[in-house]
């Protein structure tokens, strides 16, 4: 077994991006499901973000604005799901199915024109002496600016949700929504925000895939990665960093796996091929088992203020 | 006409075929492994399906379903389109093939076809192409423009059609260059752009300038426009957009004939089963346009090699070929027999991987 073509360097690098989807869907989602809100339509709200954070940024020629108009595209689309679950109370469940189905149909709509062009992509970070450092630099410190705002959005959502009252009130409605609302808090305003947030979070991934990741716009090519983000949240018991172990487990052992078959290592393939799934499910239950690890006890719970 | 204006005329005559009142037009449905805007193998097929529309006009009315997963769920799409009362039904991947034969026993009125599967029945057809025709010509332009020496192959299953584009590759890069290397990443996907991508990459990262695929998308060719300096070749469909560089030449699948022939064959009531496998000489495997980035003199080899596949004189698998484990599978001048070609489950001699099982 001859590894030797593998750059260590150059797989850190592949790892990071691969894993970046994932992990901006996951860590929105989480926040939606800490309020008390199950929305299974990660899938769609990404696949919306990556046509429309690609058509803005050919249209416009700046993938900066690309990902702006992405997270506002979840966001909206987003909003139909909240109106619908948190005024209308419909079944959480079939609407976030719905939403899926509505974002993957929309997306290939407005997606038709933009196959087969090439986009912007975002530059690659070049911090003056940081990037420079040897091994670390190229490994860590060179890649584009949403790689580090992900990794910053998981370290802001656990802050938030640990030390602010803010992020106090957003689990009391996830854990009790009868009691928030007994204690004054607005359960449907705060849900519909965790949403949009959640919304907005897919969009920038599914902007992500499509503008730095592959790159390219084709329909339907998210393939999945939305569901992977709503399993690595369970499975993350929803806490942040677990969320972003998750996502890097995920993503780097696909990577891996990739470059150990081109590498030509001797081992089954079917085995490489399942071990993303293995290895983080595996990894996530044990750092799990202990402690808590519950869900939001208002998970998936319409709430009213009339029960 | 380019793309865009051909979607708009077909859509239009679309239109207007069904605008027209017909005694009962005969169904035809169409079941798809991936979207239709995969700019790949299952664009192809709808490409064809608009094909039939626009040959036929209201004597057809058709169906699709995309993304049906290859498995179990098969099982539901396909009874959902025989139950919704379809005549003739195209299940166009490898993996409905089981699924197809489940669903055509329960329905003996209904005729059934499947792409690239070996197993027929009184009421299911087989076709495929001769893509290993195609392959051989890759192989030949990847032997001579490697400098590398290291041919990057992005494989979806182990079955008989993608193992056979593996070796096929291999042995013609191999004749015109004797040092050239092939590594195969297996991705147990037809279309998944994003892994596609991550597999190009990893190839490419691993010291590989020719990207072949055997998947849908078309991300591949985007990954290796990024890293430059490296070439691709279209798969299912031309791939245009992404020549010259790095898209140097391409396979493309052309049904459409086959399925106006067929959904025709309905309608005159002389449908019977048959097992069609078309090359490059029926045209059901067209090579795209060879771009200037070959050199002249490669191509010229490459267009050579073509007629003589379409004429007939020259066969891609013609011995002396051994298998990967040495021994002799064919002797000198001896061509592969179809038996051998439709369950090939080895390697030839030089690919120094194991197939998974």
């Amino acid at each position: 077994m001859d590894l030797s073509s593998i750059n260590p360097i150059l797989l850190v690098a592949s790892i990071m991006v691969s894993a970046t989807p994932i992990l901006l869907a996951a860590i929105g989602e989480m926040v939606v499901e800490k309020a008390g809100v199950l929305n299974l339509g990660v899938e769609g709200m990404m696949i919306t973000g990556a046509v429309v954070g690609f058509a803005i940024a050919v249209n416009t020629g700046t993938p900066g604005l690309g990902f702006v108009a992405a997270a506002c595209a979840g966001a909206v689309l987003s909003l139909t799901f909240a109106f619908l679950t948190q005024y209308l109370l419909s079944n959480q469940v079939a609407t976030g199915l719905g939403l899926t189905l509505v974002g993957l149909g929309l997306s290939s709509l407005i997606g038709k024109p933009y196959e087969g062009i090439k986009s912007p992509t975002l530059p690659k970070l070049d911090i003056p002496i940081l990037s420079d450092i040897p091994v670390i630099g190229p490994m860590l410190l060179s890649h584009d600016i949403m790689v580090y705002f992900s990794l910053a959005l998981v370290a802001a959502v656990w802050a938030f949700l640990k030390y602010t009252r803010a992020g106090l009130i957003l689990r009391a409605v996830g854990e009790s929504a009868d009691s928030a609302h007994a204690l004054g808090y607005k359960v449907v305003n705060v849900r519909v925000m965790a949403i949009m947030f959640g919304g907005a979070c897919a969009g920038l991934g599914g902007a992500y895939l499509s503008l730095v990741r592959v790159p390219q716009w084709t329909e339907g090519m998210t393939a999945g990665a939305g569901w992977i983000a709503l399993a690595i949240v369970v499975f993350a018991s929803w806490r942040a960093g677990r969320v972003a172990v998750g996502a890097y487990l995920f993503g780097g052992i696909t990577v891996l796996q990739l470059n150990l078959q081109a590498a030509g290592a001797q081992v089954p393939v079917a085995l490489l091929s399942a071990s993303p799934y293995l290895i983080t499910i595996l990894v996530l239950v044990i750092i799990s088992a202990k402690g808590a690890h519950g869900a939001p006890a208002a998970l998936g719970r319409a709430f009213h203020a009339s029960n | 006409m380019n793309r865009r204006t051909l979607f708009a005329s077909v859509a239009a005559a679309t239109l207007a075929a069904t605008t027209v009142f017909a005694d009962d037009p005969v169904k035809a449905g169409f079941v798809y492994v991936g979207p239709v805007g995969d700019g790949g193998w299952t664009y192809e097929h709808d490409k064809g399906r608009l094909a039939v529309e626009e040959a036929l006009g209201d004597k057809v009315e058709t169906i699709y379903q995309e993304n049906v997963p290859e498995g179990a769920d098969a099982v539901r799409a396909i009874t959902q389109m025989a139950l919704s009362g379809a005549d003739i039904i195209f299940t166009t991947s490898f993996g409905y093939m089981d699924p197809t034969l489940e669903v055509a026993a329960k329905f003996p009125d209904v005729k059934f076809e499947h792409a690239t599967g070996y197993k027929s029945a009184e009421n299911v057809a087989t076709y495929s192409s001769r893509f290993y025709e195609g392959r051989a010509i890759q192989g030949h332009i990847a032997g001579n423009m490697t400098k590398s020496n290291k041919i990057g192959y992005i494989a979806s299953f182990p079955i008989p059609e993608v193992i056979r584009g593996i070796n096929s590759a291999y042995l013609h890069a191999k004749k015109v260059n004797p040092d050239v290397e092939m590594n195969v990443v297996w991705v147990y996907t037809w279309f998944d752009p994003a892994k596609e991508a991550d597999a190009a990459r990893a190839l490419i990262e691993n010291g590989v300038d020719v990207v072949l695929q055997h998947t849908d998308s078309t991300a591949p060719q985007a990954a290796a426009q990024e890293a430059g300096n490296v070439i691709t070749f279209g798969q299912a469909s031309d791939m245009a957009d992404y020549g010259p560089m790095p898209r140097v030449s391409s396979i493309i699948d052309n049904w459409a004939p086959y399925y106006i022939e067929r959904v025709q064959a309905v309608i005159d009531g002389t449908w019977e089963t048959v097992d069609t496998w078309g090359g490059i000489d029926t045209g059901m495997v067209g090579i795209g346009e060879i771009t200037d980035a070959v050199p002249a003199e490669v191509k010229a080899e490459a267009l050579a090699m073509k007629d003589a596949i379409g004429a007939g004189e020259y066969h891609p698998f013609t011995g002396p070929i051994n298998k990967a484990d040495g021994s002799v599978w064919l002797a000198e001048g001896e061509v592969a027999p179809i038996g051998d070609l439709l369950g090939m489950n080895f390697y030839i001699e030089g690919i120094t991987s194991e197939i998974p099982n």
